[in-house]
Parts: structure tokens; C-alpha cells; sequence
């Protein structure tokens, strides 16, 4: 295995929108700049390229932005741990080539987010995906046709994915959204300052018309014996049987910051809590993107751009100041129109896992315990996922605030975290 | 995008999958019954498509714990599921 060290100004861990738009911007200002990402090449979640049909072009626009600039970018690359050390931060990960250590002078974190996965009867079943999550895997080539699927979930999310899934051949059963139908016409009524938005929600709703979407509904369970057979579809007050063999669940986004914690940055609840200039409590320690708020591309763009001038020690510009504030409320009313209801966060049972990773079972758990607590008394939490599936939902259902975290973030191979950087590896730096 | 198919290995078996696919997709796609055996024995598969879950890990060329879903095909590579935690 490879142990290669490399010294930057500007780290940039994520390369989705915030991650491309901050190394972009922070290179352009001179700095030497490294951007890390898991993923097999630029873009993260929202751009990832799709085996069929490549890139949305301002994802492309970007990407080719990314690649001109003096940026070096390490791709299938996943930062593990990240200390400060003197006026320097050292990051380190790991990808199938062997572990990298990053010394840097800044960090930006972009790390994005994932889905808010919450538990119901049968969620464990091969075949129940997120809704992002089927997204992700039909760009990365899963085959739906002919796969008769029905979404359960809430926010703006939902249509693009439905479209996408009908486009592939899927036959979308149902479209339900949790939110109420008057929460969901009051937000559509606040978009009429953005008639783009309005038109193209008209046209992802138009591909995949087939189906019905309805408001103020969810999934209350998924059955199958090993494999998904059907759903049952409640709105309070009746349920109905759905067959179908692809459940897509998911109700909102949850912000990856697992790293900004581990250096301390401080959090107002899950999101870090950042200035004018993207700074964190942590000197040194940027952010931008989901991990602030869950503001979309938009946000995550103009908030990438700020970032990435701070942390090369350039001034941002008022118009991307003004412009990342009014995104900030757009993002504000997403978050109270979609916001899961009191349903829809009691709907496992006692015999239902909470924590896919250890098997944990709602009924283990005491309603007078921590989150910590779980962890010690029935291992919730300390699986490979780390509490990022569990912890956020056991936030929602049981209101715990998530535990502490730690070093290394996730899984790692020993030899990442053991590699000797100073004698193992040749120090290289980026141009 | 072209038609060439290239081989992977799953659980012993030659099968063709195609280029650029991830190891998830490519693994539900042949109908893989279960990526990984789950505590208590229940078979699980992918749900995040994001490298969050961990429940798409499969041992690829060898290496346990491998996540699907960050992987891409390779011609000759040996995936094999099911395997325990």
C-alpha cells in the first residue's frame, strides 16, 4: 500500500457543487489547493454523472472549470481522520491505492449530506432505497424497467426522482408526499418569484404523470419475505395495500459533519455554525454547502465561492455575500415546509430495527436513555456506518442529540492509520 | 455510450455487466438476492447509493468490506456477497 503526504494551502474535502465551486475559487486566488472526494470523480450526489447520460451542462461547466485550475484533485479518496497541529491541519485518508495525509494551512469542508432514513416495519428489506439513494444508483447504472416502484418521502426531491426513475422505464405507482397539501400549495404560491423553478417542476411532474401524487400521505410499512413484495400507503386516516418491488424512502437531507465536529467547529443542532465568510469557530476551519443548511446547489455554489476566497485569503464579494443570504430563507422555508410529521417519526414497532448495522430493535431502548447510552447498552450507533443512518433517526424518533464524535469518522484500513507518512512516503507538494 | 459488455465475477459466476456501472448497480441488476448477511441473519442491500449505509459491502478481489456503491467494474474483478458483518 501507498503512503504518499502531500502540503497544500487550501484542502477542500468533497467535490460535489460547495467543493468544486471553493477549490475553484481558492486556486483562481493563488493558493495551492487539493480537493479529496469519495466519489469515482467530481460532481457529488447532486452532479453525479449518469452512465446513459452524462452531466447536466452546468455540472459540466464546473467539472471543466475544476480541471483547468491549478487544483489537484484526489478522487476515490476518503478523508478518515483531521487534527490541527500548530498552525496547520493534517488530514488523513484513505483510497484502494493506499492512505494520504494532507498537511494544509486551511480546510474547507464540503462534505454535503445524506438522506434522513427513518425506521417503519420491513425498511430493511432488499429493495427499499432512499430516494436520493435511487437517484445515485440509476445514474450509476441500476436497471429500473419495467420496476414497478412507489416513492414515500417529502421535499423537492421527489420529483426529480420520480422523472428520472419514469424515464428509465419504471412504472411509478405512487408519489407520496407527507406534507401537508396546504404546506405543499402555500411553498409552490412562494415560488412565484422563480417562475423557472415553477416550469420545471410542471415538466418533471409531466414525465412521470402516470402516477399519482398525493400529499398528506407515506408509507407505513414495507412486506416481503426476503425481497420486497408491497407497501401499505396511510394518510391518517385509512391505509390501502400498494404492490410493488422498488420502495423509495426518504425525508429530507442530513448534514455531514461528522469532520467539522471532530475539529471542534461548533454546531447549532446538526448544521455548523459559520460567519460572512464561511469561517467556522475553528480558525482556519471553512465550510460551505449542506453542512451550513440545506439550501440546494444554489446555495451550495455561492457558499463554495465564499469559502474558497476566504480560505486563500481573498475578500468575497458583496453580491455573493447578498446573494448567499437570500438563498439562506429560501432554504429556511424548504426546511418548515418539508418537515417530517409526528407520524411519521413513530411508525416502528417494538420488533423494528433502528440500527441496520447492529440489528438494534426500537424495543431495546429505554425513551430515559442518551444516545450514548444506546451505544454502550446495545451497540446502536457503533456498527460501520457510525450512527450516520441510526443517529440521525433515533434524533428524530426518540430526541436524542447525536453522540460525540470520533477518530477515524468511518472504517478505516490499520494501515491508514498507522502508515509513517515521514518515512514511508515522498513528500510531494502540488504546483 | 457503446454496447461492449465486459465480465466480472459474482460469487464464482461469469457475468456481464456494463462498462462504467458501479459494483451496486451492477450487482442489483443481476438480481443479487443480498449484498451482506445482516447481525441477526437477514439479508440487506444497497439503500443509500452514496457510501452512508454500509449496507451494500461486498468483498471485491479479495478485500472484505468493500462498499458497492463507490466501486466501479473492472473486466475480471471478483465480487462476492452475502458474506457475514
Amino acid at each position: 500500500m501507498n503512503a504518499i503526504r502531500y502540503e497544500c494551502d487550501v484542502a477542500v474535502v468533497g467535490a460535489g457543487p460547495a467543493g468544486i465551486a471553493a477549490a475553484v475559487t481558492a486556486a483562481g486566488a493563488g493558493a495551492r489547493t487539493i480537493v479529496l472526494d469519495e466519489g469515482t470523480g467530481p460532481g457529488g450526489q447532486i452532479w453525479r454523472p449518469s452512465v446513459k447520460v452524462g452531466q447536466p451542462s452546468r455540472a459540466s461547466a464546473w467539472i471543466e472549470r475544476l480541471g483547468r485550475s491549478s487544483a489537484t484533485v484526489l478522487r476515490s479518496t476518503s478523508v478518515v481522520t483531521a487534527h490541527a497541529a500548530d498552525d496547520r491541519f493534517v488530514l488523513r485518508g484513505e483510497s484502494t491505492e493506499g492512505a494520504v495525509e494532507i498537511v494544509c494551512r486551511r480546510v474547507v469542508l464540503a462534505t454535503g449530506a445524506h438522506e434522513l432514513f427513518l425506521p417503519f416495519p420491513g425498511w430493511t428489506l432488499p429493495n427499499v432505497f432512499g430516494i436520493g439513494g435511487a437517484q445515485a444508483l440509476l445514474k450509476s447504472g441500476l436497471n429500473v424497467r419495467g420496476r414497478r416502484v412507489v416513492i414515500s418521502g417529502s421535499g423537492p426531491l421527489l420529483f426529480p426522482v420520480a422523472a428520472s426513475l419514469a424515464k428509465a422505464g419504471a412504472e411509478l405507482v405512487l408519489v407520496a408526499e407527507q406534507a401537508t397539501r396546504a404546506a405543499v400549495v402555500s411553498y409552490v404560491a412562494s415560488l412565484w418569484r422563480r417562475p423557472s423553478t415553477l416550469v420545471q417542476a410542471a415538466s418533471l411532474r409531466a414525465s412521470f404523470i402516470g402516477a399519482r401524487y398525493q400529499t398528506g400521505t407515506w408509507v407505513s410499512h414495507a412486506h416481503g419475505d426476503d425481497v420486497l413484495r408491497g407497501v401499505v400507503v396511510a394518510d391518517g386516516k385509512r391505509t390501502r395495500m400498494v404492490d410493488c418491488d422498488m420502495l423509495c424512502t426518504g425525508f429530507g437531507l442530513v448534514p455531514n459533519n461528522e469532520l467539522a465536529r471532530l475539529l471542534g467547529c461548533a454546531m447549532h443542532g446538526r448544521f455548523a455554525i459559520v460567519d460572512d465568510t464561511q469561517a467556522t469557530s475553528t480558525s482556519g476551519v471553512y465550510t460551505a454547502g449542506e453542512t451550513t443548511g440545506i439550501g440546494g446547489v444554489d446555495a451550495a455554489l455561492v457558499e463554495g465561492e465564499i469559502a474558497g476566497a476566504a480560505a486563500a485569503g481573498a475578500r468575497p464579494s458583496a453580491a455573493l455575500l447578498a446573494r448567499r443570504n437570500r438563498l439562506a430563507r429560501d432554504a429556511e422555508l424548504l426546511a418548515r415546509t418539508f418537515a417530517p410529521r409526528a407520524e411519521i417519526k413513530c411508525l416502528a414497532k417494538p420488533e423494528t430495527i433502528v440500527c441496520r448495522c447492529e440489528d438494534t430493535t426500537l424495543g431495546e431502548l429505554d425513551g430515559r436513555w442518551t444516545a450514548r447510552q444506546a451505544k454502550l447498552y446495545t451497540r446502536a450507533g457503533m456498527g460501520p456506518c457510525q450512527g450516520r443512518v441510526c443517529g440521525a433517526a433515533l434524533e428524530c424518533v426518540m430526541g436524542w442529540p447525536s453522540d460525540t464524535v470520533r477518530s477515524p469518522v468511518q472504517p478505516a484500513r490499520l494501515s491508514t492509520l498507522t502508515a509513517d507518512f515521514s518515512a514511508a512516503s515522498k513528500p510531494s507538494s502540488t504546483e | 455510450m457503446s454496447d461492449a459488455r465486459l465480465e466480472v465475477l459474482v460469487n464464482g459466476k461469469r457475468v456481464e455487466v456494463e462498462p462504467g456501472t458501479t459494483v451496486a448497480a451492477a450487482l442489483l441488476n443481476v438480481r443479487v438476492p443480498s449484498f451482506r448477511t445482516s447481525v441477526r441473519g437477514d439479508p440487506r442491500a444497497p439503500v443509500c447509493g452514496m457510501g452512508v449505509c454500509y449496507e451494500c459491502r461486498a468483498t471485491i478481489d479479495g478485500v472484505a468490506h468493500q462498499r458497492a456503491c463507490l466501486r466501479v467494474v473492472e473486466p475480471g474483478m471478483r465480487i462476492d456477497t452475502g458474506s457475514g458483518r
